[in-house]
């Protein structure tokens, strides 16, 4: 059902690698590989040029990224006791998105209407019934983030 | 940073093709990831990182706000593990050096 054709395939159907996107996308889009590569390679490209600006993404359907960053602080070398400073460092998190989530979970939303009452869109983790969803997720990452 | 951002991008770097073509063809290449994932593969972007579609058990839980034991279902998830290279971009900041990623177990 997925859009990579057996061709492309890893054997054993496991691990799609940016190669066998460009594939699959100059295959599609009816492009030369090297254009669909440069295509690929501009937007991640310009994907890790925004997070390094620490400006977040939203790919819409897809998910979203954003950047945490963590400040400085002084550590110790637990086997010298000795202080050390942590340098400030920035890690990018990803937000799957709404849509995509329930594809994974295979509910399809052009389908039969999946059961709503028994699986609430939003909760994912430790707030299934009833309880309102965070907005975002806070600083504590969700295993759903993770 | 949005979809149109990215399609502008495209539009300048690559050129040859109109907004409309450079949107359908963002969304296809995203839609291929998404349609990927859907069936279980794991997507390698060498550079950016690792999608990876994990099972998570069902396992008890609580509703934190009534205190009601619930099961959470078993389940799946999408997880992104960034590339080191992708970390370290994020770490370059134009005046201090860091150190180097890989002198860490």
């Amino acid at each position: 059902m997925g859009v990579v054709p057996a061709s492309v395939r890893v054997p054993g159907g496991r691990v799609v690698t940016k190669s066998e996107l460009i594939e699959v996308v100059a295959q599609e889009a009816n492009l030369t590989k090297g254009r669909a590569e440069l295509v690929i390679n501009t937007i991640f490209e310009a994907m890790v040029d925004a997070l390094r600006r620490d400006e977040g993404i939203e790919i819409r359907g897809f998910g979203s990224f954003t950047v945490r960053q963590y400040k400085p602080y002084e550590g110790r070398n637990p086997r010298t006791g000795d202080t050390v400073h942590v340098a400030p460092k920035r890690l990018p998190f990803f937000k799957v998105g709404k849509d995509l989530r329930k594809r994974i979970n295979g509910e399809r939303p052009e389908g039969a209407p999946p059961p709503r009452r028994r699986e609430p869109p939003k909760p994912a983790q430790v707030v299934p019934q009833g309880a309102k969803a965070p907005a975002r997720p806070g600083p504590g990452v969700s295993e759903d983030v993770i | 940073m949005t979809k149109a951002d990215i399609i502008d991008r495209v539009c300048d770097v690559v050129g040859g093709f109109s907004k409309k073509e450079a949107a359908d063809l963002v969304e296809k290449i995203f839609d291929v990831m998404k349609q990927t994932l859907e069936t279980g593969e794991k997507i390698k972007i060498s550079g950016f990182g690792n999608f990876l579609v994990r099972e998570k058990k069902p396992r008890p839980g609580r509703n934190p706000q009534t205190g009601t034991e619930i099961t959470i279902e078993a389940r799946k998830v999408l997880t992104f593990k960034p590339s080191p290279v992708l970390k370290q971009a994020l770490n370059q900041p134009l005046d201090a050096p860091l150190p180097g990623a890989g002198d860490r177990p």
